[in-house]
């Protein structure tokens, strides 16, 4: 029985310092606008999408391989300036056709500046969005489109054409030089950027 | 000790009324908490919630009832699957609510609830749900909250673009998502383009809820994935999505998406219902069980159906017409105003809205693009009525709040956006966690949508709750959606995978719940409606025992005469007749499960003793003080011993 007096002795100080504490919180509530408590609860760590979700899969998800990858550092500042992260990290199967920073650089002088900026933002997404097949493309697979004439359906609503020359596999008129599994599907690294049609 | 106890009590409540008394007391201060997300989804202890939210139990196969907006779970409607809890499905009244053409199927995969209409607003009375797996749709009674139908659906497979019901709740629709033979005959796969169907079938319910298949559709073979009726105007009108027009038979995620476009199936079924009730059609073999589950007898008998009249669309001169529609379209909306019918291309970024009432222009003009298998195809400009641009990626279903905006899911960028009817602009947008499927406003598929709250239902959870190994519950998220922009309140996980739900203001229904059966309308044929009708009767190796439950005892509670080699049916009657004392019955080494039994209700559980000696059976829910004294024990002997029947309770016999 006497055990258990210095245990309610605890719990009473902990309730009574959790109360005290709990209501001085809110004391300070009151002097804040509500907008700022919404935000704060909005900013929790779990609220931030699936990109930012650290899980214990041995592949990487599409957008983590791009942005470990020193040759995609254009691709991964469009991603973001475009707002797409949390397109590239869902289940998918996606296909990405991963332009390198060569790639951009082929782009006349002044284009890749000119989409970065916030008032060109749709016009950049639908850019990115055309590099992204909702469906699983390995090699073998596109090898298989151009043989039964099929096209590629892009993110964009553009069907996209895939042809061969040689040994290469060229999707819109980019020349894959690699190919990687990813999590949540496939990404190949294109030596050019696959400009929309519309 | 006692004193230290209370002394510490005091001082923990002394210290919050101290503390908090004030802030709590002044305007300032609950004007700050009625924008706090937390008090917006508080419901006090012994307060009720505003809405009831029915959750589609997807792989689970059964229904979930929740309250809004406090995410709790209320109940687990059992439809398509065995439920041990109460044993649905495994009861004998229960087993036949599983009858198939296939045989008895212990598990569906239930899908999207809509509940029946009256005018086009909810009235409450039913809801139904389609099993996607062995093609049926099931009634649940909303005054029971209990299945009390069943109906097959033939030559069906993928029963997808279902349970949609028009707005007198003159039919409840079951589409097929994957096209097949029609009618099933041995056939090589690749055969399939041109050779199969899907046929589109309407089931008419009656006044008492009663459901009836009226007609097939014999459509091209495409997927018909989702559907709506049409209101107001359209009203007589059902929109149908479909893909795969290129009827593609393998590796549909490359083949189906080829062609640009696909199509919305309108048809017009006053037209057809009109054609059938003149003799039109044609009656064709088919087999179907349809179950049904009596509440005056408290059990459920199964029928099995031999034919279903099918129509030929090209038989019936404008009833039905395709609108072309971008992208592999999966939701197929239709606004609160019937004028709007939205198509959401799962694979585009943009949402493509027709109007109705172009629609019918176009048909009066005949402007056609050509037609599919004989049905024509309006022209997409003609029946467009604008485009919902840059919405986000990967659109699946859109709801309405009933003040001109819409609500639409995007799979792929994981976000629920608000946009306006008639201009297409987008209002807002939210992220979800994660990857949404459908959502869900109150009265969302009717006239009068509730537009106060929306759930979105969530294909993937990942880190939102703790975790609980790989296989994790689904999220959904519960939005206001009163203001202008969503604002997020509550994040709850679900049960099963829940595809759709429907949701209804919570007076509307809840003084109708039905709180106990009346013991003198139990016509169960094995029904024990006291004490004194207790017994046991051998038929063979057969022993059907009459038995009775009251708080706290079975009666009779001394069983002798079994021997190993019987079947036993314990007929459990609970005699109760007040509100929520509900008794069990479990008895050891059953093959089957336990029963819960409802005041007034008889249940029958079957029993095959494997070994002699004396075992005991139990109630199973805590239905009193002294509901551990409530057992009882069957003496069970061998298979040639002479021991009679005798049946006791108190030692006395019963009669």
């Amino acid at each position: 029985m006497m055990k258990s007096i210095p245990f309610l002795m605890m719990t009473f100080l902990l309730i009574s310092s959790s109360v005290l504490i709990g209501c001085k919180d809110n004391t300070n509530d009151e002097s804040e606008t509500p907008a700022e408590v919404n935000e704060v609860s909005n900013d929790a760590g779990s609220n931030k999408g699936q990109a930012f979700i650290d899980d214990d899969s041995e592949n990487p998800n599409a957008l983590r391989l791009a942005m470990d990858s020193e040759d995609h550092t254009t691709l991964v500042t469009a991603v973001k300036a475009a707002g797409v992260e949390n397109s590239l990290v869902n289940v998918g199967p996606l296909t990405v056709f991963a332009p390198t920073n060569a790639a951009f650089d082929k782009l006349p002088d002044g284009t890749v500046e000119d989409l970065l900026k916030p008032e060109n933002k749709a016009k950049l997404a639908y850019i990115l969005k055309n590099h992204v097949a909702p469906s699983n493309y390995p090699i073998d697979m596109l090898e298989k489109n151009i043989e039964k004439g099929r096209t590629l359906y892009m993110a964009s609503g553009e069907n996209v054409e895939v042809s061969s020359d040689g040994e290469d596999i060229i999707v819109g008129g980019a020349k894959i030089i690699a190919t990687v599994k990813v999590s949540n599907g496939w990404v190949h690294v294109v030596e050019d950027v696959i400009l929309p049609k519309e | 000790m006692k004193n230290i106890f209370r002394i510490a009590v005091l001082g923990v409540l002394g210290l919050i009324i101290q503390s908090c008394g004030n802030g709590g007391s002044s305007d300032e201060k609950s004007g700050a908490l009625t924008s706090n997300a937390a008090d917006r989804v508080y419901v006090a202890p012994g307060e009720h919630d505003e809405y009831y939210a029915f959750l589609s139990g997807g792989y689970s196969g059964n229904l979930t009832v929740y309250g809004l907006p406090s995410g709790r779970m209320l109940k687990e409607i059992p439809v398509f699957s065995q439920f041990p809890t109460n044993g649905y499905g495994y009861s004998e009244e229960t087993v036949p609510m599983l009858n198939t053409s296939f045989g008895f199927v212990p598990w569906g995969d239930s899908h999207h609830p809509d509940i029946s209409q009256t005018n086009g607003e909810l009235d409450g009375r039913w809801i139904f749900i389609n099993e996607n797996n062995t093609p049926r749709i099931a009634r649940i009674s909303l005054e029971t909250f209990e299945t009390e139908e069943i109906i097959e659906i033939p030559h069906s497979a993928g029963n997808h673009s279902s349970s949609f019901i028009t707005e007198n709740t003159e039919y409840v629709v079951a589409g097929t998502r994957f096209s097949v033979p029609y009618p099933q005959e041995d056939m090589a796969i690749d055969q399939m383009k041109g050779n199969f169907k899907g046929p589109l079938t309407f089931i008419a319910i009656g006044d008492d809820g009663k459901m009836s298949i009226d007609f097939q559709l014999k459509m091209p073979g495409f997927n018909y994935d989702l559907s709506h009726p049409g209101r107001g105007d359209s009203h007589g009108w059902f929109f149908f999505t479909t893909y795969n027009t290129e009827e593609a038979h393998t590796m549909q995620e490359v083949n189906a998406s080829q062609n640009d476009k696909d199509f919305i199936a309108a048809v017009n079924w006053k037209k057809i219902q009109e054609y059938v009730q003149n003799g039109g059609g044609e009656e064709i073999d088919a087999e179907y069980a349809h179950n049904y589950f009596d509440h005056s007898t408290q059990s459920a008998t199964t029928t099995m159906e031999s034919k279903v009249l099918t129509v030929d669309p090209r038989e019936v001169e404008g009833a039905v017409y395709f609108m072309p529609t971008p992208k592999s379209p999966h939701g197929c909306d239709v606004d609160p105003t019937g004028e709007y019918i939205v198509g959401n291309g799962k694979l585009s970024t943009d949402l493509t809205v027709h109007s109705f009432s172009k629609m019918l222009k176009a048909i009066e003009n005949e402007d056609f693009e050509g037609d599919a298998y004989g049905i024509p195809i309006l022209n997409f400009d003609s029946t467009l009525a604008g485009t919902v641009k840059e919405g986000g990626l990967g659109p699946l279903h859109t709801e309405f709040d009933g003040k001109g905006n819409a609500y639409t899911t995007f799979f792929i960028s994981s976000e629920v956006v608000k946009w306006k009817l008639g201009t297409w602009e987008v209002l807002d947008r939210q992220p979800s966690y994660y990857s949404v499927g459908h959502l869900m406003i109150p009265g969302g598929n009717s006239r009068e949508p509730y537009g106060k709250y929306m759930i979105s239902m969530n294909k993937i959870t990942k880190d939102r709750y703790l975790p609980t190994g790989p296989e994790l519950e689904h999220s959904a998220q519960l939005y206001d959606i009163s203001g202008e922009k969503m604002e997020l309140l509550l994040d709850f996980p679900t049960h099963g995978e829940p595809h759709y739900a429907a949701g209804i203001p919570a007076d509307k229904i809840k003084s109708k719940s039905q709180k106990i059966y009346r013991l003198d309308e139990n016509e169960h044929e094995y029904a024990a409606t006291s004490e004194s009708e207790t017994k046991m009767v051998r038929d063979g190796n057969e022993v059907h025992v009459y038995m009775t439950t009251v708080r706290s005892h079975f009666s009779p509670d001394n069983l002798e005469g079994i021997k190993v080699g019987d079947k036993v049916f314990f007929h459990v009657t609970n005699l109760e007749q007040d509100f929520d004392v509900p008794h069990g019955f479990a008895m050891i080494g059953a093959n089957t499960s336990e029963l819960l039994i409802m005041p007034g209700q008889t249940k029958t559980i079957t029993w095959e003793p494997k070994k002699e000696g004396v075992w005991p059976f139990y109630c199973t829910d805590f239905c009193s003080a002294l509901h551990q004294e409530m057992q009882g024990y069957v003496r069970v002997s061998g298979q040639n011993s002479n021991v009679p029947l005798k049946w006791t309770l108190d030692d006395e016999e019963i009669n």
